[in-house]
């Protein structure tokens, strides 16, 4: 059905202050949700006490606020603007609460304001724990198990219906201090004591624990006609234990069979069917347990939310545009794919590339913080590399970070394992370092539980790195070529051979080894892409001269011979022909 | 074989590098590409890619091995798959690495090819015969190419039919035109509860009707609908007497009984992500497909209707005859790989027959 | 636009006309530059991150936009930077260079105690500290372990910090903004309070700091933007700090609260455009007194002890906008989620330096009719100046202590300023932990107190004020009586 016109000004809110889990990527949501509204004729009135942001450019919305984010700020604002309508699902947790705020304090049915890309009911089914069980299993879903215990005697009961190992989560603390994992009944004794003494109302939520488990993430959209897509499945390599904001996570999935993706795909549109999703994007996690089969749901975000940006910008597909113009009554089908400009927004991303998202931290600024990677995120930025494959975007993701501090160098393969025990923001380094150094993969996938196939990548690389140790002057464009396409950077064969990074940029342009750049396109070149958002790959396509001669050497770049040049399109300009 | 010396040549000249990772060998074929980004086996172990060398858009392949649990079919079907990257450790897939599934079969494959560069290409100049090579150079190949068959014209229906056998025990009876039929398929159709008689496509209506069938399936399958002649006859002469549901080549064969006739796409509908809209409701299906020719929808004889159409080119995607009880979509529902959202379809045609589950 | 986080607007690709997700690493941007050569490269424009190419870039032939990165490291070299100062006459703290770890101490003995390290090149202003004596920096060495090159300053005490973000095209200068930190001088600004107009600073001041600005606008040959930061004395006598010829974090917050875009005129500098050619109005416009706080994520640090000093922590920022700047700080404060308090009770521990201060914030949130709490010698010293308060136990002392007071809710506000040292197991930390717990308002330096005392005299919530409108309240006439504006 077409856009709303019963509604004429929409009052949107934003996240307010970057925090830990709540960053700059609601700017972009927020923006683009702002945007689309206005290009679709609404008065768009903007609310956010982030000055830091895009949004509050006051040439984004008609009307902008910088104040605070709470109700009697925004129910003041209301009363001037009169919004018809607040969209809250395009400000992270903040607007969402928000928007539960004034509803409860009765500021939209006092100002008729309308909720829209969200209904109370449908946020209540997915954030509260209790509801939110009792809706999965309505739809044949399982949650994590978990007890909240006050004393010793009932914990013990509950590790004897659960099972160990578990999670133990005091109330209240922060952070998550004072909790942790327990396996053995001794340690779940001493760790309940703590734990108890820990919390402020002696109040322990224990989890069964699934650590270990994979975990995946769903992005889907759905709108009023039931039509639901997923935008982007991603992979955290960091299985079950480090929050999703913290892990290495990978697009699209990479070690699941297709039976086992389905499995996922029906399960995330079931979950957003049975939470009440009708106009807009939500983010599902999932954890699954390889050797067994079994899946649990273990959230569901009603809203945009962190993985968005990251999926938009990993398949091209921009969630919160598509979200505002849901929010205010059009289909998915109505919608174009601005990317092909031919196709609808219904359909499916499908990438000829892989991303690699790789988390930053900080705790060098915070002297006496724990370092290590728990469930409560910790991490303040991320990189985004994509790549023809996954060790050329690990290795981009890598080189991506610009790290203050360094990583730890291990004295030996066991210091090394000891250290990959626990999860911490150098764990890569670590596991590239004891790859290279006689550990193997069985032993790290031991102390980490990586799943194995991404080992076999990392030692892949690890060994790639390797592979260019000696003098800069040995390398020929064959190896250079070889080493990028295999992930290695140019910093990295710096690093290898004792030469500078510009060093070596210099004479692998000189051998002409130099990048391609492809576009993201959402359909793997099924489509031409109009848009041109590149990421850069070393291809090459030689063609020899005659079936009589020597093969033509390998990395002379994009210079072509007279077979070829009958047959590849003609060149618009030369610097056009270095995208595809 | 030493690498780089695997070569990738399409008609029109176009020549890549790559290199070999499966069984040494030339293949040639129709090229043509998937963008679907899972399933790996059970798109090379599809009969429809009969006559076909395959290359996967996506560029991680073989990430978890490979083994009996995902096949498709009892081998592999195209002469030659192409890749970006393959793996070859075991894993939850089954306990071959890749390379070696594909080797053991015989089958060429390559990787660190630009498949980029290759699905554009297709993509630009419409699907055309090419050859994958380990043992001969560019020129060459291209020779051989050249003077291969098109697909079109060729009936390979019978090539890619399975052995007559029985399948399911309770349930009306559903006799099914093996054209190559996808293994899922017959899962489907059994697991909403039919008995399942499967013949090889080249047997005549009287003989399907011999078997009192209380509804007749038309499964997939390789090579130009058009010339599939043997069975459309067949149904023409099955219309009306029995309910009759077709997938991808059957639905192309009903349609043509019925009066339709086919196209050739310019590179094919091979993926897992089509936008499909049904036209009783307008919903959107997200539709898994395999085919390189479509049905035309000039002049649609009385008493058909065109009930889905794809939103990526506005393509037929289904029919149906509702008097004669026919009806067929051009794609996937039974998936195997990709989007399970049209199942539905196995207990709809099976319910209709008074039976099911 | 090249850029590899893929959170932000500027990795959107509808608001560049290509974009490229890669690193911004020499190498990647080389060959993009290649690629695409482009008529230039800006760089002053995303922090540090390309700052640090800039110079790499240059070399390889590849112009940058605006500034030079020669000049770039001329304003980071602390050495030239000096020589840059003497020769326009203008002061900068006592400084020495040390190489390393060794070469601490004696730097430190030679420009006197108290002393700022840090290393050279810093991205937000890790592992700075500030050391009291020879022993403090020594366990700084210890701590940090720093290499290369070390940075050491005189440490001005009770100075009022005050940034200065400008435009310029290399000859004129013109003054954005000049913003006084909330909070004195060796808390990173990026984790201070800042106010914009500057309270505290007379015309006077402010016109002899947008000079210094522009002479140093012109010796580094600016050309797009320009963030200086200055130190002055209770007896008037100004040291620059820093300079940053780049786009600073205060940018946003400025052209937010001036209406003025602030980028879109640089970029128009740096595209070779003259200062006068931008049209721009003799001073920049005052619509509102606007606030900035920092926002910082304490919860999240198992440990960590949220004390502000020089290491830069804040995460994020909020604004508060206001005719006065008791309106505005307390909207800042709303705006990070610690509202500060009507009515109620309100906890004071000062340390001694503090304490005269103390006193006079004290009285004030009296009047407005808090009740007072205090630990040992603040409540010594609040009561000998007539004020009603009550002594309670610091949580050394044993229960019931102020810990638990907070805890049962009985506090509604913490103006807490440590005595020095930061450590885990110090009365201070439990405190302010224990507030951050309640969700109270914790605030840890005294200037900071004091502007949040002059809010809660003021009372009132504020008016909503829209960007669009140009300063004015958006619906004018509803009353709000400003509070003083003295700090």
């Amino acid at each position: 059905m077409p856009r709303r016109d019963d509604i004429s000004t929409i009052m949107v809110l934003g996240s307010g202050p970057i925090v830990i889990g709540q960053a700059g990527e609601f700017d972009y949501s927020g923006t683009q949700g702002a945007r689309a509204l206005r290009e679709e004729g609404y008065r768009v009135v903007l609310v956010n006490s982030n000055p830091a942001t895009i949004m509050t450019d006051p040439s984004v919305a008609d009307r902008t606020y910088v104040e605070p984010l709470d109700v009697e700020s925004v129910e003041a604002i209301i009363e001037l603007e009169r919004p018809d309508a607040l969209l809250p699902t395009l400000g992270g947790q903040t607007a969402l609460n928000l928007a539960m705020d004034l509803s409860a304090a009765g500021v939209l049915e006092r100002f008729g304001v309308e909720l829209i890309g969200a209904d109370v009911a449908a946020i209540r089914r997915a954030e509260d724990r209790e509801v939110f069980r009792d809706t999965m299993a309505a739809a044949g879903l399982a949650v994590p198990e978990n007890r909240v215990v006050s004393d010793m005697e009932a914990g013990r009961r509950a590790v004897a219906e659960l099972g160990l190992p578990v999670i133990l989560r005091p109330g209240f603390t922060l952070g998550g201090e004072g909790g942790g994992a327990a396996h053995t009944p001794e340690e779940f004794e001493s760790m309940l004591e703590k734990a108890l003494a820990a919390s402020p109302i002696s109040q322990v939520l224990i989890d069964r624990s699934l650590v270990g488990w994979a975990e995946i993430e769903l992005e889907v959209v759905r709108d009023t006609a039931d039509n639901a897509v997923i935008v982007c499945s991603i992979e955290n390599i960091d299985p079950m234990g480090v929050h999703t904001g913290d892990s290495v996570t990978v697009a699209p999935v990479m070690t699941l069979t297709d039976p086992e993706l389905q499995r996922l795909r029906d399960a995330a549109i079931a979950v957003i069917r049975a939470v009440g999703v009708s106009t807009g994007g939500a983010n599902v996690q999932f954890a699954l347990d390889r050797a067994s089969g079994e899946m649990v749901v273990i959230e569901m975000n009603p809203r945009v939310s962190r993985s968005s940006a990251l999926a938009s910008k990993a398949t091209g597909f921009p969630i919160a545009k598509i979200a505002a113009r849901l929010a205010v009554g059009y289909t998915l089908d109505e919608l174009p794919n601005e990317i092909t400009g031919v196709t609808p927004a219904s359909f499916e991303p499908s990438l000829d590339y892989v991303a690699v998202k790789i988390p930053r931290f900080a705790f060098e600024k915070v002297p006496g913080a724990s370092s290590e990677l728990t469930t409560h995120m910790k991490s303040v930025g991320e990189v985004l590399a994509l790549g023809r494959t996954f060790g050329e975007a690990f290795g981009k993701a890598m080189s991506g970070r610009e790290l203050d501090v360094r990583p730890r160098t291990p004295r030996d393969g066991a210091e090394a394992l000891e250290i990959l025990r626990t999860p911490s923001w150098d764990r890569y380094d670590v596991i590239l370092w004891a790859l290279a150094n006689g550990v193997g993969e069985e032993a790290v996938r031991e102390a980490t539980h990586i799943d194995p196939w991404f080992l076999s990548q990392l030692g892949a690389l690890a060994a790639a790195r390797t592979a260019v140790g000696g003098s800069l002057d040995a390398l020929d464009a064959t190896a250079l070529r070889t080493a990028r396409r295999a992930g290695v950077v140019d910093r990295d064969i710096a690093v290898a051979t004792g030469a500078t990074e510009l060093q070596v940029g210099e004479r692998r342009r000189a051998l002409g080894v130099r990048p391609t750049y492809h576009a993201v396109d959402t359909c793997a070149a099924e489509f031409e892409a109009l848009t041109p958002y590149y990421y850069a790959g070393f291809e090459e396509t030689i063609a020899p001269r005659s079936s009589s001669s020597a093969r033509a050497p390998t990395g002379s770049g994009r210079g072509s011979s007279s077979t070829t040049a009958a047959s590849t399109p003609p060149r618009r300009s030369a610097t056009s022909a270095m995208r595809r | 074989m030493s690498p780089g010396e695997t070569w990738v040549v399409l008609e029109d000249g176009l020549v890549l590098p790559a290199r070999s990772v499966g069984a040494p060998g030339t293949a040639l074929g129709e090229m043509v590409f998937t963008t679907g980004m899972s399933g790996y086996q059970e798109a090379v172990t599809d009969p429809s890619y009969l006559g076909q060398i395959l290359c996967f858009a996506a560029p991680m392949i073989g990430n978890y091995g490979a083994g009996p649990g995902l096949d498709e079919s009892t081998r592999a079907w195209p002469g030659a798959v192409i890749m970006r990257r393959a793996g070859d450790a075991a894993g939850v897939g089954g306990p071959t690495g890749w390379r070696t599934w594909l080797s053991e079969r015989g089958v060429v494959a390559v990787e660190d090819c630009d498949t980029r560069r290759l699905v554009r290409h297709l993509r630009d100049r419409g699907a055309m015969r090419g050859g994958v090579t380990t043992e001969m150079l560019p020129d060459e190949l291209l020779a051989m190419v050249r003077a291969h068959p098109v697909l079109d014209g060729r009936d390979l229906a019978s090539q890619a039919a399975g052995p007559a056998r029985m399948l399911g025990t309770e349930g009306p009876r559903v006799v099914a035109i093996d054209c190559g039929m996808k293994e899922s398929i017959a899962r489907g159709l059994v697991g909403a509860g039919c008995r399942l008689d499967v013949v090889p496509a080249g047997v005549t209506a009287a003989e399907v009707l011999a078997r009192d069938p209380d509804g007749v399936f038309l499964s997939n399958g390789p090579g130009d609908p058009a010339a599939v002649t043997t069975v459309i006859e067949t149904v023409r002469g099955l219309l009306g007497e029995v309910p009759v549901f077709g997938i991808c080549l059957g639905h192309q064969m009903l349609s043509q009984a019925l009066g339709l006739s086919t196209r050739k796409l310019a590179f094919g509908h091979r993926g897992a992500n089509h936008p499909v809209r049904r036209s009783d409701d307008g919903r959107v299906e997200i539709t898994v497909q395999n085919h390189g020719y479509a049905v035309v929808d000039d002049g649609l004889p009385d008493g058909v209707e065109v009930t889905r159409t794809s939103l990526f080119d506005g393509s037929v995607e289904g029919i149906a005859a509702p008097e004669l009880r026919a009806w067929s979509v051009q794609y996937h529902p039974e998936a195997s790989p990709g989007p399970r959202d049209a199942r539905y379809m196995f207990s709809e045609f099976v319910s209709s027959l008074g039976g099911g589950r | 636009m090249i850029n590899c986080n893929p959170e932000t607007v500027s990795t959107d690709h509808g608001v560049s006309d290509r974009l490229y997700l890669e690193p911004v690493t020499i190498d990647a941007v080389l060959d993009i530059c290649a690629a695409e050569k482009p008529v230039g490269v800006i760089a002053q424009l995303g922090g540090q991150t390309p700052l640090r190419l800039a110079r790499a870039l240059a070399e390889a032939g590849v112009p940058v936009l605006g500034t030079t990165p020669a000049a770039i490291d001329l304003a980071e070299d602390r050495g030239s930077f000096g020589a840059l100062l003497d020769r326009l006459g203008l002061k900068a703290p006592p400084w020495a260079v040390a190489n390393g770890g060794e070469e601490a101490l004696a730097a430190a003995e030679r420009v006197g105690y108290p002393v700022l390290i840090r290393p050279s090149y810093v991205l937000g202003g890790r592992a700075m500290a500030i050391c009291d004596s020879p022993e403090a920096v020594r366990a700084y060495i210890a701590r940090e372990r720093p290499e290369g090159v070390l940075l050491v300053d005189r440490f001005l005490e009770n100075a009022v910090e005050l940034d200065v973000d400008a435009l310029s095209d290399g000859e004129e200068c013109w003054t954005a903004a000049v913003m006084e930190h909330v909070e004195a001088a060796g808390v990173h600004s990026g984790d201070s309070a800042c106010v914009l107009p500057a309270q505290s600073a007379g015309p006077g001041l402010i016109a002899e700091l947008e000079e210094q600005t522009a002479a140093l606008a012109r010796g580094l040959g600016v050309v797009g933007l320009l963030n200086v930061q200055f130190a002055v004395l209770r007896d008037g006598s100004i040291y620059v700090i820093e300079a940053n010829p780049r786009a600073s974090r205060t940018i946003p917050f400025v052209a937010k609260a001036t209406g003025v875009p602030l980028v879109r005129h640089a970029v128009r500098l740096m595209l070779g455009a003259s200062l006068a050619e931008l049209g721009l109005p003799v001073a920049a416009p005052q619509r509102h007194v606007a606030v900035k706080e920092a926002v910082l994520p304490f919860s999240r640090f198992t440990g960590a002890d949220p004390v502000l000093g020089p290491e830069m922590r804040a995460t994020g920022e909020v604004m508060g906008l206001g005719g006065s700047f008791a309106e505005a700080f307390a909207k800042a404060q709303r705006g990070a989620g610690q509202a500060l308090p009507r009515s109620g009770t309100a906890f004071i521990s000062a340390r001694d330096a503090d304490k005269p201060e103390a006193v006079a914030l004290a009285a004030r949130l009296a009047r407005a009719g808090l009740e007072l709490l205090a630990t040992g010698g603040t409540a010594t010293a609040l009561a000998a100046a007539g004020l009603a308060v009550t002594r309670v136990h610091k949580i050394s002392e044993g229960a019931p202590h102020v810990g638990d007071l907070i805890e049962q809710g009985a506090i509604d506000l913490v103006i807490n300023t440590p005595q020095g040292g930061q450590g885990a197991r110090t009365d201070g930390f439990e405190i302010r932990a224990a507030a951050i717990r309640a969700g109270i308002p914790c605030i840890t330096t005294i200037e900071a107190g004091a502007a949040a005392a002059a809010a809660i005299a003021a009372g009132g919530a504020g008016y909503p004020r829209a960007l669009q409108d140009g300063g004015r309240p958006t619906r004018p006439g509803r009353a709000f009586r400003p509070g003083p504006t003295v700090v």
